[in-house]
């Protein structure tokens, strides 16, 4: 029993959600239970990650009811890189946020406030495992509201009115995408009579209900994942709310919906693929690039930058769509969109997260005032360092490795105007990200006259280790492409 | 031939297109959160109507009970939304977001 990773498949859900309840019950016992519910939670998606590498995909049928009734949880190896990810970028951000929150700068109200982060975030943890492990089209959308709610909520944290208004934004698009979805998930069920995805995938033709739920799903969707010009509601939310809440959003939350469109394609709605629509994701994709490096050039604040390079990120996810969805087993393009979305990931978090730690010392997150902080503040400063040359894709990194793959596929495929976009779009990256660490490293004369708060040692180490992370994926390339290919539904044809 | 279930099915499209404008074209947060729900509405109807299989046989159970799930989450929604609407009122005075300013 112990030795089936799909006994630990629901407990990936249960320690987060168990967690997060009890801190809404016990809020002074907050320190102990994140530690606690952190390292259980960790604990259980190792296991399920390790036993599903060994033995390959598991099932898990809850209730024992069992696919088409009942609800099925799945892990493929898709899922379980996506579960380890989750777990190591956030157990870097709670070691984060015990140091940012309790921060002497912060007045007795807003820590008092800043307390309804813990439970916030521990359901927003079981809500994006439980997300990853649905194999049912109905659940994605239940958990893809779940993981909305517990975002917007965490969001509104900061509790300014500009972040309520953005919050509110974000809740607002939030749901007409999920309701577009719902929609989509409606005419599957009326096209095709079953919403688990390993049996929708053996049953779907083209027919005009799988084109009218393709629409919705993508448009929804796309909505959610701020892709370019759905993306104006994006900037706001993650620069303004808190430093270790514009991390959560930009590295898992975005991802979470991404999966979800990802996974929707390759197992359901890839007989669409000969059509226009995933041209379409790449033209949108590319125009996400182009636009959001424009502005993130532009900005003269540090996290509205850090903002737009998202917007801008999350094109190169939508790039290689044709390619995923022309040979369903193009397992080198996914390989380059999941290898992106790990390098991202980690990249973008440790960004936030010395951005947020700068700002905290500093008061202030204007490009004019970083002038000379490597002198004073010289870890955030390097992390942001570590994290630009994964974003700008330098080798060594994470974001080199993912590049390369993206490179290889669209290369070998003759789409030579794809890779001229993912060559520009890093050379746009350079341009922002220099525009940050110009001032960080100029040497300044009259350092002793600024004054700047303690940093605490939790908030370097972890900004710190996720940027040694982004640089060290680089080396495992080779180990994503064999893991993403257990139990992958779309290498064998049958999708079963 | 049109039969129940396809006007329903029709009317439930309607909703859903009502919602959508609604959310989109107006400014104030209330009628916003109204939109939404009627969108949702939208859906549940169109989720009801398919489950219709014929006079002689018995409706399809299965997307009753999708729709109670989905009634759960919009309650949850709403409720979100007003809560948020509520503090941005008595915050800035006004229930609209303001227009953005890039800043």
């Amino acid at each position: 029993m112990f030795f089936d990773a799909a006994f630990w498949l629901p407990l990936a859900i249960m320690a987060p959600l168990t967690t997060a309840l009890l801190l809404f019950l016990l809020p002074r016992r907050s320190g102990l239970l994140t530690v606690i519910g952190a390292a259980a939670t960790i604990a259980t998606v190792f296991l399920a990650t390790l036993l599903v590498i060994q033995n390959g995909a598991a099932r898990h049928t809850l209730g024992g009811w069992g696919a088409p009734l009942g609800i099925d949880l799945t892990a493929d190896g898709l899922t379980v890189l996506m579960l380890a990810l989750t777990a190591i970028v956030g157990a870097a951000i709670t070691l984060y946020a015990h140091g940012y929150f309790t921060h002497p700068v912060h007045d007795a109200t807003a820590r008092t406030r800043y307390a309804n982060f813990w439970p916030l975030w521990f359901f927003l943890w079981a809500a994006l495992n439980a997300l990853f492990l649905s194999g049912d089209v109905f659940n994605l959308y239940v958990t893809l509201e779940l993981v909305s709610f517990a975002a917007v909520a965490l969001t509104a944290l900061a509790g300014k009115p500009a972040v309520l208004a953005a919050a509110m934004r974000y809740l607002l698009v939030g749901l007409l995408g999920s309701l577009f979805y719902l929609m989509g998930v409606v005419f599957l069920y009326g096209g095709f009579g079953v919403l688990d995805i390993a049996a929708l995938g053996a049953v779907v033709t083209a027919t005009p209900a799988l084109a009218a739920a393709a629409a919705l799903i993508t448009v929804g969707l796309a909505m959610k994942t701020a892709l370019f010009p759905l993306h104006f509601w994006l900037p706001p939310a993650h620069a303004n709310a808190t430093a270790p809440v514009s991390a959560l959003l930009s590295a898992l939350v975005i991802k979470g919906s991404f999966y979800i469109l990802l996974r929707v394609w390759l197992g359901v709605l890839y007989p669409l693929g000969e059509t226009i629509a995933p041209y379409l994701l790449m033209a949108l994709g590319a125009a996400a690039l182009l636009w959001g490096s424009l502005q993130a050039i532009r900005q003269t604040r540090l996290k509205l930058l850090v903002a737009y390079s998202t917007v801008a990120q999350i094109g190169y996810l939508f790039l290689l769509m044709p390619l995923l969805l022309a040979e369903r087993n193009n397992l080198v393009a996914l390989a380059g969109v999941v290898c992106f979305m790990l390098a991202h990931a980690t990249a973008k978090a440790s960004a936030f997260l010395s951005a947020g730690a700068i700002q905290l010392a500093t008061g202030d997150d204007r490009l004019a005032s970083l002038r000379g902080l490597m002198q004073i503040m010289p870890a955030p400063v390097a992390a942001f360092a570590m994290a630009g040359v994964s974003l700008v894709a330098l080798p060594p990194s994470g974001g080199f490795v993912a590049k390369w793959f993206m490179l290889d596929a669209t290369l070998a495929s003759g789409y030579w105007v794809v890779a001229l976009v993912i060559v520009a779009g890093g050379l746009m990256a350079a341009v922002y990200i220099m525009r940050v660490l110009a001032p960080l490293f100029r040497q300044v004369e009259t350092v002793e006259a600024r004054r700047v708060e303690h940093v605490p040692l939790s908030m370097n180490l972890s900004a710190f280790g996720l940027a040694v992370l982004a640089i060290l994926l680089s080396f495992t390339g080779v180990y994503v492409l064999e893991i993403l290919a257990i139990g992958a539904p779309w290498v064998t044809e049958a999708g079963l | 031939m049109i039969n129940a279930s396809v006007l329903y099915a029709l009317a439930g499209v309607v909703l859903f297109g009502m919602g959508v404008y609604a959310m989109i074209a107006y400014p104030h947060l209330l009628r916003k959160i109204l939109g939404m729900n009627v969108m949702g509405v939208g859906v549940f109807m169109v989720f009801i109507a398919i489950s219709y299989q014929g006079p002689e046989q018995r409706a399809d159970p299965v997307p009753h009970a999708l729709v109670i799930t989905g009634i759960v989450v919009a309650v949850c929604a709403t409720g979100l939304a007003l809560a948020l609407a509520t503090q941005l009122h008595a915050l800035t005075g006004s229930a609209r977001i303001p227009a953005d300013g890039e800043e």
